[in-house]
């Protein structure tokens, strides 16, 4: 089965996505902000991140700049999930390496068709 | 109004749209038609589904008629519904067409094309390979039967959610811009598009051949009969080497016309097999 790590500050959205995911047969992990994630992908590198934008300590976007930067050994998919939803944010998001973002609100069946755009499911 | 009257309104709306549109309604959908048609009522003022059914049987082509087809039928639809067949269009089919197409015009037909997300997906997809199609007159026609989401589909602008159920985000920065909180569809793509009202089960509405036609999610409300005569139609509108794709789950097995299975695409059917003469289509067609 394949891990999906889901970032974000908010806890009902990281239910939320948790029980969405799930249902799709990914084992779920979940972390505050862009630090813990940071962390987390060090110890374990999911399969793909589910990540928000605005986030204390260290936002989606500089998540991805610095994992992309450590250079290890492994790289997840990574899809932005976030109430950013302008195209300057989008752009922005793409050009840092995301390979799909979503914009809240979702359901299961966008999250659905994202995964299977990046080869997850 | 009693419940015995409510189920028979309940069903004379739904022999009313089986009648109009060849889709039977099954228990599964039936139960729906008071919560679905609840803003047609309101908006025409209507107390109760006998009343609209009344209303129905004086005028059955007219502006409620259509509202209420519109709101009965399914409208299930996104960009690459089913990734697979559209990977599949892309790498294998197109392709194909592209080298053996005797001449350098490809014309595509979506068959019950709800509000226009297969037929612009195709055009997306057309786009990415622009090098092969350069120099070639190249259309796909969206056909529906509902005024409404042909209206939707000419348009081209869709909510947010939309356009994120299975469309890739680079597809969604090249081809599309923001119009207030919904996003509109490139004019490249639209040029490649156009979108007409149409009856699967009409046989006059379109006219010409086709090289590859998509009507996926549409014969699986039809009895078998109407899936034959629908399929006797789409046959009038092909070629021997036309390619036609259905849904998951939909086949031309055991409805009496010519498509059979094709060898070269999985998913796909054509002609080439033995099937029934022409003049048993014509019988098929009524």
């Amino acid at each position: 089965m394949k891990n999906c790590l889901v970032v974000d500050d908010s806890k009902v959205i990281r239910k939320v996505a948790r029980h969405i995911l799930e249902s799709l047969d990914l084992v779920v992990d979940e972390a505050v902000d862009g630090r813990e994630a940071l962390t987390h992908c060090e110890a374990t590198m999911p399969d793909v991140v589910l990540l928000d934008w605005n986030m204390p300590h260290m936002t989606g976007l500089e998540f991805l700049n610095e994992l992309t930067r450590r250079k290890l050994p492994q790289h997840p998919k990574i899809i932005f999930c976030t109430t950013e939803n302008g195209l300057g944010h989008i752009r922005a998001a793409v050009e840092a390496g995301a390979d799909e973002y979503v914009m809240k609100p979702f359901d299961r069946e966008t999250l659905e068709s994202k995964l299977q755009l990046v080869g997850i499911l | 109004m009693t419940a015995l009257s409510g189920d028979s309104s309940v069903r004379a709306i739904a022999d009313f749209f089986e009648q109009r549109t060849g889709q039977h309604l099954g228990e599964s959908r039936m139960w729906r038609i008071e919560t679905v048609l609840r803003d047609v009522m309101r908006k025409h003022g209507l107390g109760d589904l006998h009343a609209l059914h009344a209303r129905l049987q004086r005028d059955p082509y007219g502006e409620l008629a259509a509202g209420t087809i519109h709101c009965i039928m399914n409208h299930e639809s996104s960009f690459f519904r089913d990734l697979n067949v559209f990977e599949s269009i892309e790498k294998q089919i197109l392709p194909h067409l592209n080298r053996t197409l005797p001449e350098k015009l490809l014309r595509i037909w979506c068959a019950g094309c709800s509000t226009g997300q297969e037929a612009y997906s195709l055009a997306i997809v057309l786009k990415r390979q622009e090098h092969l199609w350069k120099d070639w007159r190249v259309s796909i026609l969206g056909t529906d039967i509902s005024p409404f989401s042909i209206e939707k589909a000419q348009a081209g602008v869709f909510q947010q959610m939309d356009v994120q159920r299975g469309l890739p985000i680079a597809d969604l920065l090249r081809w599309f811009e923001p119009n207030g909180d919904q996003w509109r569809i490139a004019q490249d793509l639209r040029a490649l598009t156009s979108f007409k009202v149409d009856n699967i089960l009409d046989h006059h509405a379109i006219t010409g051949k086709f090289d590859l036609i998509l009507c996926r999610n549409v014969l699986l409300y039809f009895s078998p009969e109407l899936r034959a005569h629908a399929l006797s139609r789409i046959a009038r509108l092909s070629r021997p080497d036309t390619l036609l794709i259905l849904g998951a789950g939909e086949t031309t097995i055991g409805t009496g016309t010519q498509f059979v299975p094709s060898g070269a695409f999985r998913g796909a059917y054509d002609i080439g097999g033995a099937g029934p003469a022409p003049h048993m289509l014509d019988r098929l067609a009524g």
